[in-house]
């Protein structure tokens, strides 16, 4: 009885494990079996996808206006482009039977491309892929349809610029300007030119640095000499330096670029040998501080605050400093003249300078202070060029609220 | 020949970029490309003009003992450390394995750029708010009819340009509401004048470059 009583539950510990063994390795066969199922469903043929509706009258023409390097391509949309079509592909062969090579793709609803990979006076051929692969997989409901094969197509350069006959036909009509007056001003004809307030300033601001004994700074922005604005502002520089070295006050030029420097410098110092006084002149009137844009405020700010100047000379481009420099230069007290071409700035100046040169003012500066024949010629030819743009804007003002159609003028091309 | 040479070449340089503009035939497309990458590397050597400059301006100021000679100190120490870290970690990265170069994160010139050179660029540009607003209260004093024109319209732009503008105007028609006011004084009023300044602008530089590349405007030649 006692053997009984131990060998039940042992048989029936061992028949639930031998149970549960059998059962674990069942397990994996029916997983396998599973997997190989989904496979065998993988396997089977995929439900048929329908045919896209291929890109039809597709194009290949010349690029206008451009160096010979790129063709315009175009096509109309297949009736399925919304539905089903997720790109397009342009492919390009330099032979009709390929190979063919995607070139570029744009997306769904797009019927124009630009390739920029031609090169002038080759034979090119395109073909245009309407592509529908809703899970990016390239194999699940993916179709694909080809336009015809379009070409050949040449890319060739152009002699002109079509777009840019208004820019052309108003850069002579005001360079015509321009020359013809500078010619009658050679010829000794009577010029008025209006005054310009902030300039004629520069001549009371500098006698007002030579009475209170103190030093002109004359700031050239922040740009390189790449830039006509600082163009402007050295030959601005020029007739300052005269100025100043006439009536022997310190001229000091802090600058941000490195040919900036090396310009001002012979300018200043070309301007005391005019007058007479090339010993008054110090290399270190002219001097570097740094390229960086807030570098340069901070350093000329310490020198405004340190060295308190009888006057300041903003002339040329500037940006997010020209407030931090004129409002140091307004608190040190000292009269400020600034010009720039930069219209966002402009604002600023207004509110901490005592004259500000607008705009095309800057550009006037130079020819006013020198007030040369020629110079001043060249000022009245942009006056006119001036008066004829007015007069077309009220033109084409008038023209639109007649409801006449002068668009074609615009476009040119 | 010391002032014609420089004439010549503006002249030639000039015209190069007129044709260049109107023409996009080969070789003329390439002449701006050209012109720049003469224009970089007369820059880039330069930069060596700009440093010495600096560096020699500042040793006068120290050897003269001029006022705030000391200040100068600060520019040559601040100088010689940039360059002697940057020079540094450019020559001990060119021998790492990989390589890096002196401004990668982590080395000690990138350090001193992110740490010192970078606070302070800001610091100067924050500087810009409390010289907003003491320009705005000389600007906007309403002394004469004009100014007070001025201040009208800029508190209607201000006040059009936050969300409570158009809260305390919900009584108003909608085109009379503050943010529409504000687009009415931003776009056909100030757009206009912004306009006119800038086709003034764009003939003044036609003007001066035509001065420039015939040689009439000789000042940044000659003083």
């Amino acid at each position: 009885m006692r053997v009984a009583k131990f060998t039940t539950p042992l048989a029936i510990t061992a028949f639930l494990m031998v149970v549960l063994f059998g059962a674990l390795q069942a397990q994996p066969d029916a997983i396998q079996r599973d997997s190989l199922e989904v496979a065998t469903d993988s396997l089977s043929p995929m439900p048929a996808v329908a045919p896209l509706v291929k890109p039809v009258n597709p194009s290949a023409e010349d690029t206008p206006n451009d160096a010979g390097n790129s063709m315009d391509i175009a096509w109309e949309l297949g009736s399925d482009d919304a539905a089903r079509v997720t790109k397009y592909q342009v492919m390009r062969s330099e032979s009709p039977d390929g190979p063919y090579e995607v070139v570029g793709e744009t997306t769904q609803g797009q019927s124009k491309f630009t390739d920029n990979t031609v090169a002038a006076g080759v034979d090119y051929y395109y073909r245009i892929v309407a592509v529908s692969d809703p899970l990016g997989d390239g194999v699940t409901n993916f179709a694909s349809a080809e336009s015809d094969i379009i070409g050949p197509a040449v890319s060739t350069g152009q002699w002109f610029n079509t777009r840019r006959l208004n820019v052309l036909l108003w850069t002579l009509v005001l360079s015509g300007s321009v020359i013809f007056y500078i010619y009658r001003a050679k010829g000794g004809g009577n010029l008025y030119i209006r005054k310009i307030a902030g300039i004629d300033a520069i001549d009371e601001a500098i006698g007002r640095a030579t009475e209170m004994g103190r030093k002109v700074f004359y700031v050239p922005g922040i740009n390189d000499m790449d830039d006509v604005q600082t163009l402007a502002s050295i030959a601005i520089l020029g007739r300052v330096a005269r100025l100043a070295a006439e009536s022997d006050t310190y001229l000091e030029v802090p600058v941000s670029k490195s040919l900036v420097l090396i310009t001002a410098r012979e300018t200043v110092k070309e301007a005391y040998s005019k007058v007479g006084r090339p010993d008054s002149f110090r290399e270190e009137q002219v001097h570097y501080v740094t390229d960086d844009q807030f570098g340069y405020a901070a350093a000329i700010d310490g020198m405004v605050v340190r060295q308190k100047p009888a006057t300041m000379i903003y002339m040329g481009a500037f940006y997010a400093e020209s407030l931090i420099l004129a409002e140091t230069g307004n608190a040190a007290g000292a009269i400020q003249i600034a010009g720039t071409a930069q219209p966002a700035q402009l604002p600023f100046f207004v509110a901490a300078c005592d004259y500000t040169l607008i705009g095309e003012e800057l550009f006037a500066a130079s020819a006013y202070l020198a007030r040369e024949p020629m110079l001043l010629g060249s000022l009245k030819g942009q006056d006119i060029g001036k008066a004829l743009f007015l007069a077309s804007i009220v033109l084409g003002t008038i023209l639109q609220l007649l409801g006449l159609d002068f668009q074609w003028l615009l476009r040119v091309s | 020949m010391k002032r014609e040479i420089p004439l010549i070449i503006t002249f030639v340089a000039g015209c190069v970029f007129v044709i260049q503009y109107f023409i996009p035939h080969w070789p003329f497309n390439e002449f701006e490309q050209v012109f720049t990458d003469w224009f970089s590397i007369v820059q880039a050597f330069a930069i060596w003009l700009g440093a010495l400059s600096l560096l020699k301006f500042s040793m006068l100021k120290i050897q003269r003992r001029q006022k705030d000679w000391y200040m100068s100190v600060i520019i040559i120490v601040g100088f010689a450390v940039m360059v002697a870290y940057g020079a540094y970690d450019g020559f001990v990265g060119m021998n790492a394995n990989p390589a890096y170069s002196f401004r990668d994160p982590g080395t000690h010139f990138d350090w001193l750029y992110q740490n010192i050179y970078t606070p302070l660029t800001s610091t100067m540009f924050a500087l810009l708010a409390f010289f907003v607003a003491s320009a705005s209260y000389r600007a906007f004093r309403a002394r004469n009819f004009q100014a007070t024109l001025l201040l009208i319209a800029g508190i209607l732009v201000m006040i059009g340009r936050v969300p409570v503008g158009d809260l305390i105007t919900q009584f108003l028609p909608e085109s009379y509401r503050a943010a529409n006011l504000a687009d009415w004084i931003m776009n056909p009023l100030n757009a206009t004048g912004q306009r006119a300044i800038m086709i003034g602008i764009a003939l003044g530089t036609v003007s001066t470059s035509l001065r420039i590349i015939l040689g009439i405007e000789r000042s940044h030649l000659e003083g």
